[in-house]
């Protein structure tokens, strides 16, 4: 029972992330319906970032990250205005081959800059854990758990209340009457990728934090694809709960069949789930409704 | 106040849909543009609020000048917050949004944000359903519901001019009265110019100043409210009010000779 808890908190904290990632996934894929093949380098430019600034030029850790998100948000608006402007105008499918070319490229530099070994962080939270009746937590999780939870409820608020996300999600509606009320698409294709690049960004930071940074932590950004598709992938609550059910079912299965089955099952079990669940509902568990007027 | 001359649209650069078209609209006043479908009120519209770019189409020559400056050329946007507002055709609400979050929606280049609150309470003076409904999905409102949110929409953004895309498209004739009046009200109350375009002629001229009537990308015909009304070939191509019932022979050549008139 104590380890199946422990698992579950695992899954949790790591779902946490995921949902957090696939919020930004989610994002373009409402505003362009583009799917983003470069969210997992996105990842990998966050974490690299703040792991340099704190370990090779020792910057407090919370000023690290703070600067880390500036260089996401910036990054995210460098490609979209110098990658995905120039394809306004052409089918979607040209841009998400873009995305994939992106992808590729950022992973070169990438390696390039930070070869392809672990890099870990300094010890930044202290390692003894909390006790939660039966099970320890380190506290590298829980602030994971809390840092990626507040993100998501100020995402939230932000497409709830304020005129940005309103005016963002007016645009996935009918781009065309969100034009003819002075909404620049543009404007908000940027702030998309902006936002989209610094839920990354900390996603990477967080992950990094708990198991170090290396090329394979992009990989994150090909799991929130079932969990965005898992959602419904125009759908912020569905990503939200398919990234926690997805992170709780990666650690179940790899606490369970992995040690049975000699390994691999967790990295699979979220797309076998993800077919299944297609089958039986192909615009997702949470997929937006056409609203249909007789 | 807003003046076309001779401007000319294509689409994906090879269909001339405006064949040199002018109209003039005066600070404060409706007019209205009348024609059948297809003959280009959509367009002419687009043109004057910039979303023709995208949908590739472009206006090739002629200006477009509003209060002094030339706005052809300009982003869809920035005619926003230069004063005009295009309601558009079909009325494009946003759909998963809520009726009040539409709203929001369409003060988006508002500045004065304090003062938008109040702006809310203004539409909802002009449209006392829309209060009642304004946490509801605008997707499940009615035909007429939605209607009124699209102006409301437009009301948001404070423009010193609306171009109207036929409001009254598929809505009872009740409705359409009421909506109607309420824009004469807008008119009136707001002082917004209003250039409205419409098919249905009879209800348009019941609240504007002045009409053009256009056909085949061109204007064929102008003037006043009362000096259309009594023109013979608007009684009976757009009011419905032929007084040629009886010479049913003559009917075709009569039309016939009255579109070359026209042409
Ligand atoms: N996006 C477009 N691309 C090509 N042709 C178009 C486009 N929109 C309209 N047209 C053509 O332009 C003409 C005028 O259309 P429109 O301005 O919508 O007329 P109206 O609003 O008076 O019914 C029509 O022949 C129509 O087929
Ligand atoms: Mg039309």
């Amino acid at each position: 029972m104590t380890f199946f808890l422990q698992l579950v908190v695992t899954g949790l904290v790591v779902g946490a992330v995921y949902a957090m990632v696939a919020l930004g996934f989610v994002l373009i894929y409402k505003s362009s319906d583009v799917i983003n093949f470069a969210q997992g380098e996105l990842l990998l430019v966050g974490a690299y970032t703040c792991w340099t600034l704190v370990a090779v030029y020792h910057v407090p850790f919370l000023l690290a990250m703070a600067v880390s998100i500036c260089v996401s948000l910036f990054l995210g608006i460098a490609i979209e205005r110098m990658v995905l402007r120039s394809f306004i105008n052409e089918p979607v499918i040209s841009v998400i081959m873009a995305t994939l070319g992106l992808s590729s490229a950022m992973r070169g530099i990438l390696q390039v800059i930070w070869s392809t070994d672990t890099k870990t962080f300094p010890e930044i939270f202290p390692s003894a854990p909390v006790i939660i009746g039966p099970i320890a937590v380190s506290r590298v999780y829980l602030y994971s758990l809390f840092i990626s939870l507040a993100m998501l409820v100020i995402f939230s608020l932000f497409f709830k209340y304020s005129n940005m996300g309103i005016a963002m999600r007016a645009t996935a509606d009918d781009q065309q009457a969100a034009l003819s009320m002075g909404i620049s698409v543009k404007v908000i294709f940027a702030a998309t990728w902006a936002i989209a690049a610094v839920v990354a960004g900390i996603g990477g930071i967080l992950l990094g934090n708990i198991n170090g940074v290396n090329p394979s932590l992009s990989h994150i950004g090909l799991t929130v694809l079932p969990v965005a598709i898992l959602g419904g992938l125009d759908s912020i609550p569905g990503a939200i709960l398919g990234g926690l059910f997805i992170g709780v079912l990666e650690s179940l299965s790899g606490g369970y069949l992995d040690p049975l089955l000699g390994g691999g099952v967790k990295e699979v079990a979220p797309f076998v789930v993800l077919v299944l669940i297609l089958m039986i509902r192909p615009y997702g568990l949470f997929g937006q409704e056409i609203i249909e007027r007789v | 106040m807003l003046q076309l001359n001779n401007i000319e649209v294509m689409y994906d650069r090879v269909i001339l849909v405006l064949k040199g078209l002018s109209l003039k609209v005066p600070q404060g006043r409706i007019v209205a543009l009348l024609g059948s479908n297809g003959a280009g009120k959509t367009t002419t519209l687009k043109a004057i609020s910039g979303l023709l770019t995208a949908e590739d189409g472009e206006v090739t020559d002629g200006s477009i000048v509003f209060k002094g400056e030339e706005i052809h050329g300009m982003e869809a946007d920035k005619i926003v917050r230069k004063g005009i507002f295009q309601v558009m055709e079909g009325r494009r609400v946003f759909e998963h949004l809520t009726v009040e979050e539409n709203l929001l929606a369409g003060a988006f280049t508002r500045r004065d944000r304090a003062v938008v609150k109040g702006d809310l309470q203004l539409v909802y003076e002009y449209f006392p359903k829309l209060k009642q409904l304004r946490h509801r999905t605008a997707g499940y409102l009615s035909g007429g519901e939605q209607q009124m949110l699209a102006i409301g929409r437009g009301l948001m953004a404070r423009p010193e001019m609306m171009l109207l895309d036929e409001p009254s498209l598929g809505l009872a004739p009740l409705l359409v009265q009421e909506i109607f009046e309420i824009i004469e009200q807008i008119n009136r109350n707001e002082g917004t110019t209003i250039l409205l375009v419409e098919q249905n002629a009879n209800i348009a001229l019941s609240i504007a100043h002045y009409g053009y009537i256009m056909e085949n990308g061109r204007i064929v015909l102008e003037g006043t409210v009362d000096k259309l009304k009594r023109n013979e070939d608007v009684q009976e191509f757009y009011l419905g009010l032929s007084e040629l019932g009886q010479r049913k022979s003559y009917r075709e050549v009569k039309h016939y000779k009255r579109r070359k008139r026209w042409l």
